[in-house]
């Protein structure tokens, strides 16, 4: 049983405790970035690597959480007024869709339920049309095309192209302050562990062997009297709302939320980051979520004119040399140690 | 699966402890470092990635002249990558991991938006090279491009002098077209103008046929143009494909410069007038050293325009302000810089007390069939920055409360 959750443990006193002592503030604030993306990726690591849902659209829901957020804080600061952008884009009255957001319960639980209640009706629909595989995968996408012109065009309600920027408090605490990023960090790390771990519970439980069998035969589960439209609907809004409480906490940790964040290459990139970790084990979508957000700031501080060539070599020689991503390799490369101490 | 767990782990204390190692390289004594911030790849690069070249060519001149207060500077090119996340992330590792003295860069107004809070936060100067829709002043933003009234205003005067009265919107859905067209309305409701339509597609928006019929339709004396990035190459082909000439209605506009005419091909744009504040063939001695200078460095074919321009200044008017001031220090930098007058190539340019905007004077140009712009129209003098329209009654109301 210790042993079990000895490698759990591990990981989490270096990231709670080592990271916030070793690491500059700057760093820091780039690490609790790549959990927020990491929290996304577990998302997708269950729907994807333990349902067999492509999912390419989790911007979208990233973003829902993101912009109710922004929402919030962009009301506090306003003090009864009118947020900046508004105020350029020649808005005179604050629209009513944006009235109850002042309040941060509201808004955090939209940060959450929004996409749940997103990916519960598109879920219902599409999988009981049983519609999977490409024809899902491209569904998704197209809902993330859709929704950044959706943000776009209503400039006066969201900010356009630009999204929201220029937050200064969060719950009275300075966002300026180190202290504040500091413990912004530890919450980001603190919800991804304890996803993690529900997640991990999650697809060890019966209906986590449920959810495999319908990934690998959903006509046979259908057979034998379950309702596999309802076991994917259900991970699927489970995976919409980690993206959401992401979205929601990425928001302060950067400073900015815009269409760009959540529209199709982002969500793709997750995608991507999920494939090179390892989607079939979830503390693979995790590290390849890290991993990649990592790539990614080294590549580009390190080569500004091609780093983008960098990012997709890497992506191109781990799907190459190991289609089961870096968690793949810690596999075989585990297995095989463990036959040679066998012998 | 459970055997993986440790390998994973080990993985994370690598990937974690690779993100420590890079501590800062302290500058040494005799160095500066400064930012270069710019998108070098992305939809943006083709035009910024020719600003940035003009800094680098600045930074090169200074350093030859022997530097600032006795120190070579040393820029810290990142990539903006045409993204507005990565322009914030960036400024903020320049500032707080490189402690640059100062960052040169950005280009769309998203992208100064998005780097505004991180300069005023940790109080960093940005010098920002492009001419925008105005309605900001941020005490940590210098703005060596064009102010609404040095470019847009003067842009409808010249269309007003030639008797151009009905008038169509075109522009790109973003901040800059949107305030820019707010501001326009303002303009001809008090100038007795029409405004015939206004409509905006998405930056990279390439299928322009139904927008141009819907232009020609209402038969417009003239249009104004805020379309940004290649979306100008289809709008300029379709006008032309539908017989319209420069001569029949003319199109403004105000993000086409020397290097976009290339792009967007001659033979479709030729004729049509812009607004800004330089020209490549501006004629001040400052001009004729700079264009010298900029073809030796990066090839004789290469054309400089407005926003190099300014970017080229902006790093000039750094170096004087530092050298006035004695210090790298923000603060003393910021209250050396008001006042400063140097001649460029767009002719004297002083930087204004009230806002850290520039004084510039504006011209309209034609242009030419050979690619380049000729200037047909210029305001006499430099015009003193207003960015939020305090000295333009009809304009009230448009900055807000």
């Amino acid at each position: 049983m210790i042993k079990r959750h000895l490698p759990f443990a591990t990981v989490a006193v270096i990231a709670l405790v080592a990271a916030p002592l070793l690491l500059e503030p700057f760093r820091l604030g780039l690490l609790a970035k790549y959990l927020c993306y990491a929290i996304v990726a577990l998302g997708i690591g269950l729907a994807w690597g333990k349902g067999g849902m492509l999912t390419l659209g989790q911007g979208v829901f990233f973003g829902l959480g993101g912009y109710s957020m922004a929402m919030y804080l962009k009301l506090t600061e306003a003090e009864g007024g009118l947020p900046d952008f508004m105020v350029w884009s020649g808005v005179e009255e604050l629209p009513a869709l944006w009235v109850p957001f002042a309040n941060p319960v509201f808004a955090l639980s939209m940060a959450v339920l929004g996409p749940v209640v997103l990916a519960v009706v598109l879920g219902t629909l599409v999988f009981r049309q049983r519609v999977r595989g490409a024809y899902f995968a491209i569904l998704t996408q197209a809902l993330a095309a859709a929704m950044v012109i959706l943000l776009v065009g209503q400039q006066g309600l969201t900010g356009g192209t630009n999204g929201m920027t220029n937050f200064f408090e969060l719950f009275g605490q300075d966002l300026a302050e180190d202290s504040t990023q500091r413990g912004l960090y530890l919450v980001v790390a603190g919800v991804l562990g304890v996803l993690y771990l529900a997640t991990r519970q999650l697809v060890n439980s019966r209906y986590g062997r449920l959810l495999v069998a319908v990934r690998d035969g959903e006509d046979r589960v259908r057979f034998l009297g379950y309702d596999p439209a309802l076991v994917k609907t259900v991970t699927f809004a489970a995976s919409a709302g980690m993206a959401g409480l992401a979205g929601a906490l990425f928001v302060p940790v950067v400073g900015i939320i815009s269409p760009a964040l959540l529209g199709v290459v982002p969500s793709l990139e997750l995608v991507v980051a999920v494939a090179v970790g390892g989607r079939h084990v979830l503390a693979g979508a995790v590290l390849g979520a890290v991993v990649m957000g990592y790539a990614k700031t080294a590549f580009s501080e390190q080569f500004a004119d091609g780093w983008l060539y960098l990012q997709g070599a890497l992506f191109i020689v781990v799907m190459t040399l190991a289609s089961k991503g870096i968690a793949g390799v810690a596999q075989t490369v585990a297995g095989r140690l463990r036959s040679a101490r066998a012998t | 699966m459970r055997i993986s767990r440790p390998i994973l782990s080990a993985l994370l204390v690598m990937a974690l402890a690779a993100c420590g190692s890079d501590a800062e390289t302290a500058a040494s004594s005799n160095e500066i470092k400064v930012g270069l911030l710019h998108s070098l790849s992305g939809t943006m690069a083709i035009s910024e990635v020719t600003v940035r070249d003009a800094e680098l060519l600045a930074i090169e001149e200074i350093n030859n002249a022997g530097g600032v207060l006795g120190k070579k500077m040393v820029p810290v090119v990142e990539d903006g990558a045409s993204d507005w996340p990565t322009f914030a992330e960036k400024a903020t590792k320049l500032v707080r991991q490189d402690k640059v003295a100062a960052v040169f860069g950005g280009w769309t107004s998203a992208s100064r938006k998005a780097m505004l809070p991180v300069f005023e936060r940790y109080k960093a100067l940005l010098w920002y090279p492009v001419q925008y829709e105005g309605l900001e002043s941020s005490p940590y933003i210098f703005y060596t491009g064009a102010t609404t009234n040095q470019q847009i205003i003067p842009g409808l005067d010249y269309l007003k002098e030639q008797g151009k009265k009905r008038i169509f919107l075109v522009g790109s859905d973003y901040v800059f077209p949107r305030t820019a067209n707010k501001i326009i309305k303002a303009y001809a409701a008090a100038n007795g103008m029409e405004i015939l339509g206004e409509e905006y597609t998405p930056l990279g928006h390439t299928e322009y046929s139904t927008l141009v019929n819907k232009v020609m339709q209402a038969k417009p004396d003239a249009v104004f143009n805020t379309l940004n990035g290649d979306s100008n190459v289809a709008f300029f082909k379709s006008l032309k494909s539908s017989g319209v000439t420069a001569e029949s209605m003319p199109v403004l506009s105000v993000s086409i410069a020397e290097e976009e005419v290339t792009g967007i091909g001659v033979e479709n744009i030729a004729g049509h007038p812009v607004a800004w504040n330089y020209y490549q063939t501006t004629e001040t001695p400052a001009n004729e050293a700079f264009v010298k200078a900029f073809k030796a460095k990066y090839g004789q074919n290469k054309v400089t325009s407005d926003p190099m321009q300014a970017g080229y200044n902006a790093v000039h008017l750094w170096a004087e302000a530092v050298k006035k001031a004695g210090t790298t220090e923000v603060e003393a930098v910021k209250k050396a810089a008001p006042g400063i007058s140097l001649d460029r190539p767009e002719g004297k340019v002083t930087i204004d007390g009230d806002n850290q905007h520039m004084h510039k004077t504006a011209r309209i140009g034609i242009i030419q069939p050979d690619g380049l712009i000729k200037q047909v129209w210029d305001s006499g003098e430099p015009i003193k920055p207003d960015p939020y329209l305090e000295g333009y009654p009809w304009a009230a109301g448009l900055a807000g409360q």
